[in-house]
């Protein structure tokens, strides 16, 4: 961006990772960074957790009857690994660890607006996860993630320490949110513009307005299921007067923009990525940055599209899908838009790429799946079955995940200063595209076939294809491992990363590989668009003249 | 490319379903159509635009405008297309005919009960007669369940303390699954059912005597099942406490006398005529107040009915 801007490091500053070292001065840190890597190695333990209960998951749909557990603990793990992986692993994934490191950076600040309040978001997340882990001692949780009334208010065990986990992991994410649209309002470089944010923080800012408008709305509902549970006021129960449908629309009210908390930050990495590794401008700057907005506005007028068979009203259907189908929109502009921005550019396909271009096919598939889901008479038909099961997989899981692994690859040299093993993490990455295939693309046969979700006992003519998924399973698991021991090994060498080891544009590329703690030894300047790959690159000013 | 719609979709074996099935298609082959043409361009940009050295020089393009809008309205009318059809498909499931046969369901942790308009009552197998149209009236008792049928691609929650409405029509006779697809717990996956489409003959025989289940029962068993569903409790006690009427324990081979001073003993053809012709001779000290049960119980449930009193000793 600024490449007039003089190197950092040469003044003799530690970087971050070795100025005051030890766990309390780690534990008591403000520096964002440091936040972020917390978070990156906590969110990594639930993933790890997340994940082995998966595959716990998998094995006992080997086979159509009891294969390794009963029907109590199945119900018990499938809701624990949901919970788990929504609240603890996806939400906070690419926002908590990648924006939290990276966002302060790309905008030349020194740290994020509010340090204090940033930190007090780890904690309150590890309080939130601890009371999460805690209702395996309270006898678990059986009512699956979406706590539907009235089963969760008349089911036993933790359900409302369960609750009450994600109550609390919703201020973790209203914290992080508030922190980001602060940082990007205040602390942009001197001569950085709104449209010469990085696309990341774009990104990122979309994120944040849903994290602190949508959120608050799950903690009243939750806390009105807690008293419920606890005080028996009738709210939800029909047996208390209450009326369960009415969960549904609260439940979905957040939980439907969450959804886009989770896509959102995936996005904000594609544009980085690809830029970068096609050395040419992002195409359609605006429309990336529009669209992300519009993402996130339309994300709030389309719950009730997981309620088409709920019993709502015909004409209430109708508008829910009608404004379900225009999200599709802005999320076909963008994949055209990464697609355009690689075309005639010079394409490198080091880690990060092949992560990106894996999220661009697993993305188009989790993507045109949705319209099965959005149009009103075939959700009738799949709605709750395994083709729903593997449609979020591939935009939740899949192409999050992919865009965390292509986040985490593409800056873990500015991290940790350390390059990887470059072909054991292609290796990792080909496992994973082929094992999340094979896990998922069955599920959406067996699901227009007719196999119901969160089913222990299934009918044998679904067994072979539970079968194929649950190899898959294996395959996924393996890249995961793989790509996880990669990254892990590189921290064994001394420290060989330089400052910008792929030729990026941006500001974090000017600042040391690891940075020094306050980032930058000179606040740079924003003199030339993000994206701008010329040689030459034309200052910001001059451009803007030869466009009017 | 039939081959292709019989692998991804059960077998259809209601009408509408066409509908659904060319819409499912068409989603199916857009899908296909934008992965491998995404995945194409994504194969001929790397292939042809492979970094050869990192001082490879690349245009300078911001954007195009044109072919952003292009790119822009073409989902666009994709989408709304996608959206009135399923619209349309959607409207045509929810206007029940008028001439539809009326049943009632009961979901509740983990069975399905039907009840058919002459008010007798089956679990987990729903008979149906072929080609004429089927209202099912829905509700819960306890948790929210959904009834799921992939052959008729229907499917709608039940849910506690209101009603909820689904209807189809079905074309092939045979056996159709019905799942339960809202989690309710510990017996979900078991909560299974069967829709069987039965041919004027088969629906005429099981009106007549009951379905397979029922026809099996022992009659003690089918008895206490008649006793429970169809009101007699409500009167009637088992335990010896007296009722509206009298109580139904212990009372087989007894004497009774009737408001008209005639004495009876208590047989089959006794209780045969209490239940079909109940003012004929109502016992002393009770009012006249039960109905006939004429036409609403299957001979075999009267005798059913006969054994379960005689063991009531």
């Amino acid at each position: 961006m600024a490449d007039a801007m003089t190197p950092t490091a040469a003044h003799g500053h530690p970087d971050y990772l070795s100025e005051n070292k030890g766990l309390w001065n780690w534990l008591t840190t403000v520096d964002h960074k440091r936040i972020g890597l917390m978070y990156l190695w906590s969110v990594t333990a639930f993933m790890i957790i997340g994940g082995l209960l998966a595959l716990v998951i998998r094995l006992e749909l080997l086979t159509p009857r009891q294969t390794i557990m009963s029907a109590e603990l199945y119900n018990r793990a499938f809701t624990l690994h949901g919970a788990i992986m929504t609240f603890l692993v996806i939400i906070p994934a690419i926002p908590a660890i990648l924006g939290n490191f990276a966002l302060p950076l790309l905008l030349g600040a020194k740290d994020v607006a509010f340090p204090r309040l940033n930190l007090a978001s780890l904690y309150v997340y590890w309080i939130g996860a601890a009371m999460a882990v805690s209702t395996l001692l309270l006898g678990g949780v059986d009512t699956g993630w979406t706590f539907y009334t009235p089963y969760s208010t008349t089911t036993g065990g933790g359900v409302s320490m369960m609750v009450l986990a994600a109550f609390v992991l919703g201020f973790s994410s209203i914290f992080t949110g508030l922190n980001f649209i602060a940082t990007t309002h205040k602390l942009r470089a001197p001569g950085m513009g709104w449209f010469q944010l990085p696309l990341f923080v774009w990104g990122m800012y979309s994120t944040a307005i849903i994290q602190i408008l949508a959120t608050p709305v799950l903690g009243i509902t939750l806390l009105l299921l807690v008293m419920e549970r606890v005080f028996h006021i009738g709210i939800f129960d029909p047996q208390l007067g209450g009326d369960p449908v009415l969960f549904q629309h609260f439940f979905w009210f957040y939980s439907h923009p969450a959804v886009y908390i989770m896509i959102l930050p995936a996005m904000a990495v594609m544009s980085e990525v690809i830029p970068t590794f096609s050395k040419k401008s992002i195409f359609g700057y605006k429309a990336i940055a529009f669209s992300s907005v519009a993402i996130a506005l339309l994300g709030f007028l389309v719950w009730a599209h997981h309620m088409f068979v709920a019993g709502m009203s015909l004409f209430a259907g109708a508008i829910f899908s009608f404004l379900t189908f225009f999200i599709a929109i802005p999320s076909a502009i963008k994949v055209f838009n990464w697609i355009a921005t690689m075309w005639r550019g010079s394409i490198d396909l080091k880690v990060p790429m092949l992560y990106a271009i894996n999220f661009l096919l697993i993305f188009t598939i989790g993507g045109l799946t949705g319209l099965f889901l959005a149009s009103l008479s075939t959700d009738v038909h799949l709605h709750d079955t395994y083709f729903v099961v593997s449609h979020f997989h591939y935009v939740m899981a899949g192409s999050n995940m992919l865009a965390l692994l292509a986040g985490l690859h593409y800056w873990w040299p500015k991290m940790y200063g350390r390059m990887y093993n470059n072909t054991l993490a292609t290796i990792a990455c080909t496992l994973i595209f082929i094992g999340f295939n094979a896990t998922f693309l069955p599920q959406f046969v067996m699901g227009s076939r007719g196999m119901p979700r969160r089913y222990y006992n299934y009918l044998e003519q679904f067994q072979t294809m539970h079968v194929a998924s649950t190899i898959g399973s294996w395959i996924l698991a393996a890249g995961l491992f793989l790509a996880l021991a990669t990254l892990l090994a590189s921290l064994r060498k001394p420290k060989d990363a330089v400052p910008n080891p792929w030729n990026g544009r941006t500001f974090e590329w000017e600042a040391g590989s690891p940075p020094i703690t306050h980032n930058f030894e000179h606040t740079p300047v924003c003199i030339y668009s993000p994206y701008d790959y010329r040689e030459h690159p034309v200052p910001i000013a001059e451009e803007e003249k030869s466009a009017h | 490319m039939n081959w292709f719609r019989d692998f991804l979709l059960p077998k259809s074996a209601a009408s509408n379903t066409g509908d659904v099935d060319g819409l499912f298609m068409f989603i199916t082959w857009l899908t296909v159509f934008f992965f491998f043409f995404n995945g194409g361009l994504i194969w001929y940009a790397v292939r042809k635009w492979r970094r050869r050295s990192n001082d490879d020089i690349t245009p300078h393009i911001t954007h195009d405008t044109k072919l952003e809008i292009i790119w822009s309205v073409i989902p666009l009318i994709v989408v709304m297309f996608i959206f009135f059809w399923g619209f349309r498909g959607y409207v045509r499931a929810w206007v029940v005919p008028n001439d539809a046969l009326e049943i009632v369901v009961t979901g509740k942790k983990w069975v399905w009960e039907f009840e058919y308009p002459d008010g007798s009552r089956s679990l987990n197998d729903l008979h149906v007669p072929l080609n004429k149209p089927v209202k099912l009236v829905m509700h819960s008792e306890d948790v929210i369940h959904s009834f799921f049928v992939p052959a008729f691609r229907i499917k709608r929650d039940v849910i506690p303390g209101r009603y909820t409405e689904l209807w189809f029509t079905a074309t092939e006779p045979g056996v159709h699954q019905v799942y339960c697809t809202e989690y309710c717990g510990k017996g979900h996956s078991d909560m299974l059912a069967r829709i069987f489409a039965d041919t004027p003959e088969q629906y005429e025989v099981f009106l007549r005597e009951g379905d397979e289940q029922v026809r099996k029962m022992p009659l003690k068993e089918l008895g206490k099942l008649v006793y429970e569903n169809k009101g007699c409790a409500t009167c009637h006690s088992i335990d010896g406490t007296r009722g509206q009427g009298p109580s139904l324990k212990a009372i087989y081979g007894q004497q009774i006398t009737d408001a008209a001073g005639k004495s009876h003993t208590i047989d089959a053809n006794y209780i045969r005529e209490s239940i079909l012709n109940p003012q004929a001779s109502v016992v002393a000290g009770y009012e006249p107040i039960m109905p006939t049960f004429q036409g609403l119980l299957r001979e075999r449930e009267i005798l059913g009915m006969i054994e379960y009193i005689k063991s009531l000793q």
